[in-house]
């Protein structure tokens, strides 16, 4: 087996490589639901130049496999990217993914950010889920640090916190240490 | 702006938190104290194991309509040539199993030639070169090759500590097959005399490990009177998606 590439941190010097024009619109702005929230640090304070990816599954729980993410003409390819703002807020214009397989649904999504040495991985469960075997192995609170919040204007709020006592769950899979 | 807080650690403070470090990680530790502004910014608790499912198990699929083919040479980007050294940097991307990633979007940024980054928060007072963004996009092939033509980066300063600096280094984003491959890290060049003071070089505590980052020279890739060539590899982690039988997206 060849032996992999460790990680290094995105720095804080990707804003004129990583963002373009489109990236966080998997839907054009308007026509879809907008999911949003702000990244914080252990302090408690925003992280102005972190990075978030989804993935996802389309209304019907179909996972696109279909290209045009970069050119975004009108083809809803599942994936999207947000870097935050100066208030440490992403954004993401898309629609709420279906069931896959019959499991709850969820936005598959990486965190990166200057200071963050590897990328992090998350779920994001639309409010009120199904049985889900993740859920079911957390406790209440943590449950709760897993599941976007329906805001007023029907939008989907979804913060993060990179550490502390409320630091979110990340996640890590077979074949990651 | 914290300009106005305690002192700056010297390298030699950093250098010995640095050996100080328990050795063998072969990925980054989350938290490396040498490295400061990995201090508020990484998890303290434990990562919770997950068994990927839906779109976890696919990565996204990007095609010739998203990526021009020119964006692979950093060198034709402005109005004229940008100053350094001219150089090929190629290689394959492989899935854990030693599968090429095939198709695949790979992304860089560097610095210019004199450590400089077109970022309006670089603020090393290295000149900018008006030849050279320091972007570059391009997709796989059916092996899982990829290649840019660019210039040498140049090392640069920042903040960590009194005269930090890092080497010179690529940025490179990758993705696999599998959502849950993502990577980003950076590719350093062979015998950086910095590669020893670097707190995010050395936040990977396995000497092997760490090498795996460092591009190689092939004097077969440099071209006669225009460039030098380095191969650099990048392994991913394996897939968990079950490969269909004679599947193939080439
Ligand atoms: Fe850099």
């Amino acid at each position: 087996m060849p032996e992999r590439t460790p990680g290094q941190t995105v720095g804080p010097f990707f804003h004129y490589a990583l963002p373009y024009d489109g990236d966080r619109e998997l839907m054009p702005v308007g026509t879809g639901i907008r999911l949003h929230g702000i990244v914080y640090d252990g302090a408690g304070e925003p992280v102005p130049d972190a990075l978030l990816e989804i993935r996802q599954a389309d209304a019907a729980g179909v996972v696109p496999q279909v290209p045009g993410s970069l050119l975004r003409n009108g083809v809803f390819t599942g994936w999207g990217r947000s870097s935050t703002d100066l208030a440490g807020e992403y954004w993401f214009s898309t629609v709420e993914p279906g069931s896959v397989d019959g499991g709850a649904p969820f936005f598959a999504v990486t965190v990166f950010a200057r200071g963050l040495l590897d990328r992090l991985f998350t779920r994001i469960y639309l409010p009120n889920p199904p049985a889900d075997r993740l859920l079911a192995s957390l406790d209440h609170e943590d449950q709760a640090r897993m599941i976007a919040t329906r805001e007023k204007d029907g939008s989907l709020r979804f913060d993060l916190h990179l550490q502390g006592d409320n630091q979110s769950i990340f996640l890590t899979y077979p074949g990651h240490q | 702006m914290n300009e106005t807080a305690a002192p700056l650690p010297t390298q030699a403070q950093i250098s010995a938190e640095i050996a100080a470090a328990p050795s063998g990680r072969s990925e980054p530790a989350l938290g490396f104290a040498p490295y400061r502004s990995s201090l508020l910014r990484f998890p303290t608790k434990d990562l919770r194991q997950a068994d990927p499912e839906g779109a976890e198990l696919l990565a996204p699929v990007f095609g010739q309509h998203d990526v021009d083919p020119l964006e692979a040479d950093l060198t034709i980007q402005a109005g004229g040539e940008p100053l350094g050294e001219r150089i090929l940097l190629t290689g394959r991307v492989l899935d854990g199993d030693g599968r090429p990633v095939r198709h695949q979007l790979v992304e860089i940024w560097q610095a210019n030639a004199s450590g400089r980054y077109i970022h309006q928060r670089d603020q090393h007072p290295a000149p900018i070169d008006p030849n050279f963004t320091g972007v570059g996009r391009c997709l796989t092939d059916a092996d899982g090759n990829y290649s840019f033509t660019t210039i040498k980066p140049g090392p640069y300063p920042w903040q960590n500590h009194r005269n930090a600096w890092r080497p010179a280094h690529v940025h490179f984003s990758l993705f696999g097959t599998d959502f849950t491959q993502r990577l980003v890290t950076q590719m350093y060049f062979p015998g950086d005399q910095l590669f020893a003071l670097d707190p995010i070089y050395q936040s990977i505590t396995d000497p092997a490990a760490r090498e795996r980052l460092v591009a190689t020279y092939e004097h077969d890739l440099s071209q006669h009177e225009w460039l030098l060539g380095y191969r650099w590899d990048i392994v991913l982690t394996g897939s968990h998606a079950t490969p269909l039988e004679g599947e193939d997206h080439a």
